[in-house]
């Protein structure tokens, strides 16, 4: 024994520091990975040994292979160990190594809540810094709502150096646990005016970050902020203040009016770069916000503009980024100003640096007009063609797309142009944004009825030009673009100048290896086209004609058919079929072309894209309503297979015909091609280009060309936008003359006048009218559609939580928890459970329960205001006082200065004393003896219709140590617990943890119930082992599982209109109690409801409530709650009378109590 | 809100990472990986800002050195920019000209200046004797 001792000290002496570990890993640079892991074996072994040093040196050397990126999370209770030590220099590496790997889900963190108290409340002001860094980084919800108070104490400590760091934390605190909020603001505010700086600094930070967030609240702090940026001299809290500003001032105009001079002011006299950023930003936010109904303050915007100019001029490319980002907010309000600096950032977008470039692009969205959108696109081309980088020419592409169509193609007078340029976009290689240039496409042709034409002759050049086809593959997306062109030429085929060409171009083979869903597209409009020929061709009497179109489509549609994607599969078998009849028809001489027609008839509008979310829901359908009852689960478990089956063995049969079909065809076409053979004038069946490209597939090309030469318009390789241009210029050049002249008719004073303005860019503007003109502007919506925007709002904001009124005055239910026994009357479980409990609760309901605690926060405050009785208020505020003495009594230890935290409380909490407390948590006793206690809540979810969760508190109260705890429960017919795979009936279940003394822990069971209309009881037994100095013993702990109706709800928000034609509806039973000797107020009394029951209130009048609750298996349970002078009586309607009537049993008792 | 503090080399290799945000161990070697590789691959002549997913890169390269620290939209660039350079400067006073190896050999002391420099994401003190106070008496300390 003494030797293995002196043996593991002489290996100490060998361990390796920090340093070690360094070099170790630098001198192994080819096996770093077997070094490292060798490195952790080591590091495992020193972590068993007992001395606190070998420990802390090992955790040391994990904070540097966190680093590099090894998971350190199997040595949290190491850390954590190493945390408590009494030492500050092993301290501090404990929390270190905390601070960079702890994180919410660390399970073992809910250890250290005492030993960060405790650290908190040192007497050395670095034992709290360091915990205080340390919980900046691994606060969790739990953490913050169990130090809150203790944090809150600190920021009132004596050394500005904890004030400080305090200070700071607390805004995560607020973060994890919004209810600390209030009752921390009134001392947050009083360290604005903090005598040390740095206190000061951080108060800052922290109020602009949270009224970043939710600035409404922060209004009335605009005075005392105020007089901070005129008398502070520090540049960190200068910026965070006038950044804090920029926030407040959108809401509060006159704010803005004072802060315009000052801020100028520091303009003009600051020699930091940033701080005189941040004063540009934020009168930039100011003259937005006066923008509408103010004069003009040009002097400002002209001043701010001038010093961007010089950012943007100067050599630093930061400066210049910074003086861009900060002109393209000018823009939003103010673009006439940016737009005399257009030469500065068009020379800005041959910048060397790609994010000057970029930024130089999104003033340019802005800084288009009608007059110079051609002249900057054609820049923007320019560029495009010399871009290396895919992402950056990318970008351009988007921007130009972005540029023109901004605000409906307000600047596009000529949409002939538009549609080149974007032909023009489709030779870009590698692009990813085809689809752009495709909805474009496709935009600007349904939109613009004039352009109709001009776009399907582009389109139809588009899909004979091979170059997309060629390698749809390689050049990923720009074939994308096929998809508008097939769409467009198939849709408004009337204007195509030679369909049966494009037609053949849409069924050529190659096009089968482009993605389904184009296909599918070509599929679809191929028989738009088909038809249009063939009325084409019936009205010029050509029979044959038509007949030959009918045979191109039958001996080219087959290709389709063989598709593996089963979008352009179906269709084409679909329009195959059809195709064939309609080739028997035309063999008996009938005209089909009006009919076939007719299946395209009418005009496809634009939908708006939340047409869909806007529908509202008719009166009397219910969404969630099944249309039929669901079958059992192991009925449609037999069911379905065979289904499958019978399908597919009616499917084969169908495809049969075709097959058939397809021998008669090639017969038929044989047939034919005889015929043609000897049919002089058959010239259009010639064997087409295409076939000729199947047997060598070498000269796709050649067509090309040829095709080319067809459509003079569009030679591949020249920008053709340009002729677009100069066709533009002349004919705004000719419009303007005409307009002269008709000016001239005018008066010449009302003349002169107009010359002077069209003289400047920006009005003259205004005089070019568009070639073409977009005319439809708006989408469709569905009738009577909301015209709200509200569905935009992120439900899980994190921020939102933190959207609370500051100025009310403190309630006394909003007071921060403080670590303390409490009384047994007012709580029935054990307070050591509750942030455990609470924490894990919290996860898989969090909304329903902020809901729930809103709707409670709501109450309480309706409340408040409704009762004013001093008399009781003294009394009961005295005995509360009381009562937390002699709490802070039993806590073992309570950090100093806390009392002073309540004095500052006291004075603001008024009211609301009078009313009961509820318990916190809703765990009742399950059962209890001298080890263990067990306490416990059930919960229903709505995802699992029949499951309840069963969550069990397990406390240790002895001194040894419980493991090898098992949970076995006898099920019954109704429930059965649910347990892991293999286990049987009456196999215990684990218990997934060990207990320490003094320690609990939760651990959730669920259970499936069949029929939750009533209450059942489930008997179980807890056996485990206790294990002390002086050995182990098998101990037992029988208890009773009280599953209550009331457990089975789950509460839901329901709203009054909702609540009402629910009752309308007629299908929920009716019941009733009456309880008698009531004195409760009504308000506690259905606050009591709300939570022992699961209820929410849906609407309240006097002394008359209506509440709702559905149960997991989606019973909706309303109640209606009167208050007589001693008495209430409930009304209950329920969807099932049983349930309904056994909740109100259980109602009846928890009543009684009161 | 400063959301991460990083310093890596020249060959990715980091050598300080702070997160102020959790971020998961596997997603922090690839988000290292990833701003390392954008900083590299710009040249003198760009601005020190990237923007990176939905935050900004601020970065000032040291001898072989980036220093990159990424903040939320809010952060002003150039107050960033400015504080990368006093935090070195901290560091050098302290280690008296800073090399990398200083750096590593010493990252728990290196962890301790920016915990005095930045808490929770804010800059919280920028005055060099401050900054060090702790440090010098923690040295001390394990002198006695």
């Amino acid at each position: 024994m003494a030797l293995k001792m002196v043996k593991g000290s002489i290996d100490r002496m060998f361990d390796k520091n920090l340093q070690d570990l360094v070099r170790g890993i630098r001198n192994h640079k080819e096996d770093e990975a077997k070094y490292i892991s060798q490195c952790i074996d080591e590091i495992k072994q020193e972590l068993k040994q007992d001395n606190i040093a070998v420990k802390a040196n090992a955790v040391c050397k994990l904070t540097y292979l966190q680093m590099l990126g090894y998971d350190i999370s199997w040595a949290a209770f190491n850390i954590i160990e190493v945390m408590s030590a009494s030492k500050f220099t092993f301290k501090r590496i404990g929390y270190l190594a905390a601070s960079q790997s702890f994180h919410e889900g660390t399970d073992v963190i809910m250890l250290t809540t005492n030993q960060i108290r405790k650290d908190l409340s040192s007497p050395s002001q670095y034992d709290t810094g360091v915990a205080l860094t340390g919980l900046s980084c691994f606060v969790t919800p739990d953490l913050a709502r169990d130090l809150a108070n203790d944090i809150m104490t600190l920021m009132s400590h004596t050394k500005p150096y904890i004030r400080k760091k305090a200070v700071l934390i607390m805004y995560k605190v607020f973060l994890k646990y919004p209810e600390s909020l209030r009752p921390a603001f009134p001392r947050l505010k009083e360290k604005l005016e903090d005598p040390d700086p740095g206190v000061q600094s951080a108060a800052v930070n922290v109020i602009c970050e949270l009224a970043r967030r939710n600035p409404k609240n922060y209004l009335s702090l605009a005075p005392l902020f105020f007089k901070l940026m005129t008398s502070s001299t520090n540049n960190w809290v200068l910026i965070k203040i006038i950044k804090l500003f920029g926030a407040l001032t959108p809401l509060e105009p006159r704010l803005g009016k004072k802060l315009i001079e000052p801020l100028t002011n520091l303009i003009h006299s600051t020699s930091a770069m940033s701080l005189l950023y941040e004063c540009v930003n934020t009168v930039i936010a100011v003259l937005i916000s006066l923008s509408s109904g103010m004069p003009n303050h040009s002097a400002s915007i002209q001043l701010c503009v001038q010093k961007l100019r010089i950012l943007i001029e100067d050599s630093d490319q930061n400066l210049k980024y910074l003086g861009l980002l900060a002109m393209s907010k000018i823009l939003k309000t103010h673009p006439k100003s940016v737009q005399s600096h257009k030469d500065l950032i068009l020379q800005c977008l041959d910048d060397k640096d790609e994010s000057i470039r970029l930024r130089a692009l999104d003033l340019l969205y802005g800084m288009v007009s009608k007059k110079n959108l051609m002249e900057i696109v054609k820049k923007l081309m320019t560029h495009v063609d010399k871009a290396e980088g895919t992402t950056y020419r990318d970008e351009l592409l988007t921007k130009i797309i972005d540029i023109c169509s901004q605000s409906n193609y307000q600047y596009i007078t000529n949409f002939e142009w538009y549609i080149s340029i974007l032909v023009e976009l489709t030779r870009l290689e590698g692009t990813r944004h085809g689809h752009l240039i495709a909805a474009q496409m496709l935009d600007v042709a349904i939109r613009v009825k004039a352009i109709r034409k001009f776009a399907v002759s582009q389109m139809s050049a588009l899909l004979d030009s091979a170059h997309l086809l060629a390698s749809s593959t390689q050049r990923n997306g720009i074939c994308e673009v096929l998809y508008a062109a097939a769409w467009i030429c198939g849709e408004f085929s009337e204007h195509l100048q030679e369909p049966h060409h494009t037609l053949e171009a849409m069924l050529r083979p190659k096009v089968t290896t482009l993605p389904g869903h184009i296909q599918a597209v070509y599929v679809q409009n191929v028989v738009k086209l088909y038809a249009n020929i063939l009325q084409q061709k019936e009205q010029a009497g050509e029979a044959e004609g038509a007949q030959a179109v009918t045979q191109l489509m039958v001996d080219r549609l087959p290709q389709f058919v063989q598709s593996a994607d089963l979008e352009v599969q179906e269709r084409a078998s679909c329009i195959l079929q059809l195709v064939k009849h309609i080739q028997k028809l035309q063999a008996k001489d009938v005209p089909v072309a009006e009919e076939v027609s007719t299946l395209f008839a009418g005009e496809l509008n634009p939908v708006a894209p939340k047409a869909q979310k806007k529908v509202p829901v008719p009166e009397g359908l219910d969404l969630d309503a099944w249309i039929n009852e669901p079958l059992s689960d192991s009925e449609s478990e037999d069911e379905r297979p065979r289904a499958v089956f019978h399908e597919e063995e009616q499917r084969r049969p169908k495809h049969r015909p075709s097959e058939a079909d397809e021998e008669e065809l090639a017969r038929r076409r044989e047939a034919r091609k005889q015929e043609q053979a000897n049919n002089p004038f058959y010239i259009k069946s010639s064997p087409s280009p295409q076939k000729r490209y199947q047997d060598a597939p070498g000269v796709e090309h050649i067509p090309v060309v040829q095709i080319d030469l067809s459509v003079p318009l569009k030679v591949p390789g020249l920008p053709m936008s340009d002729q677009y241009v100069k066709l533009e210029e002349e004919r705004r050049h000719r419009q303007k003359l005409e307009k002269d002249k008709r000016r001239k008719k005018r008066k010449e004073k009302e003349k002169k006048g107009k010359r002077r303005h069209s003289s400047l860019p920006t009005e003259s503007d205004e005089d070019i009218a568009p070639a073409q003109q977009v005319d439809i502007v708006t989408e469709e919506m569905p009738e009577n559609a909301l015209p709200s925007d509200e569905d935009d709002k992120d439900p899980n904001d994190p921020y939102r939580a933190l959207d609370i009124d500051l100025d009310k005055p403190l309630a006394d239910s909003e007071k921060l928890p403080i670590q303390k026994h409490r009384n047994a009357e007012t709580s029935k479980s054990p307070e050591k459970d509750v942030p455990v409990v609470e924490k894990k609760s919290k996860k898989p309901k969090k909304k329903e329960k902020k809901h729930k605690e809103k709707e409670r926060d709501k109450e309480k405050k309706k409340q408040k205001e409704k009762k004013k009785s001093p008399k009781h208020k003294k009394k009961k505020h005295k005995k509360e006082k009381e009562e937390r003495t002699k709490g802070k009594k039993k806590s073992k230890k309570q950090p100093l200065g806390s009392e002073e935290a309540e004095a500052a409380g006291e004075p603001v909490q008024n009211g609301a004393a009078e009313e009961e407390p509820l318990p916190e948590s809703s765990y009742s006793l399950l059962a209890e003896n001298s080890y263990v206690k067990m306490t416990c809540d059930i919960r229903g979810s709505l995802q699992e219709d029949s499951q309840v969760t069963v969550a069990i508190v397990l406390e240790n109260r002895s001194s040894s140590i419980l493991k090898g705890m098992e949970l076995s429960v006898l099920d019954s017919l109704n429930a059965r617990m649910a347990r892991p795979q293999g286990s049987s009936v009456h196999d215990g279940v684990p218990v997934p943890f060990q207990l320490p003394p003094g320690v609990s822990n939760e651990a959730q069971y669920v259970f499936t119930i069949q029929s939750i209309v009533m209450a059942q009881k489930l008997k179980g037994t807890l056996s485990f082992i206790a294990k002390n100095d002086e050995g182990a013993t098998h101990e037992k702990l029988d208890f009773r599982l009280h599953f209550s109706c009331s457990s089975y709800l789950t509460t839901t928000p329901c709203y009054s209109d909702a609540f009402a034609k629910l009752l309308e509806s007629g299908d929920l039973s009716m019941s009733s109690v009456k309880v008698d000797g009531i004195r409760m107020s009504f308000q506690n009394l259905l606050a009591k409801i709300c939570f022992h029951h699961h209820f929410s209130v849906v609407e309240r009048v006097d002394s008359c409530a209506s509440m709702y609750s559905r149960s997991i298996q989606g019973h909706h349970v309303c109640l209606l709650v009167k208050k007589g002078e001693n008495s209430v009586s409930v009304d209950g309607k329920c969807s099932d009378s049983t349930l309904l009537s056994n909740l109100l049993e259980e109602m009846k008792a928890t009543l009684a109590k009161c | 809100m400063i959301k991460f503090f990083l310093m890596v080399n020249k060959q990715g290799q980091t050598r300080l990472s702070k997160y102020y945000e959790h971020v998961d161990i596997s997603k922090r070697t690839l988000l290292e990986t990833e701003v390392i590789k954008s900083c590299l691959s710009r040249s003198n002549e760009q601005c020190s800002f990237i923007e990176y997913k939905d935050f900004k890169l601020i970065y000032r390269q040291y001898a072989a050195l980036f220093i990159v620290v990424g903040v939320n939209d809010t952060e002003n660039e150039m107050a960033i920019y400015e504080f990368i350079h006093n935090f070195v400067e901290v560091l050098d006073e302290y280690f008296s000209r800073v090399s990398e190896l200083d750096i590593m050999f010493n990252l728990d002391k290196v962890h301790i200046i920016l915990d005095e420099m930045v808490l929770n994401g804010c800059i919280v003190e920028t005055n060099r004797a401050r900054i060090l106070a702790p440090l010098l008496i923690l040295d001390k300390m394990s002198e006695s």
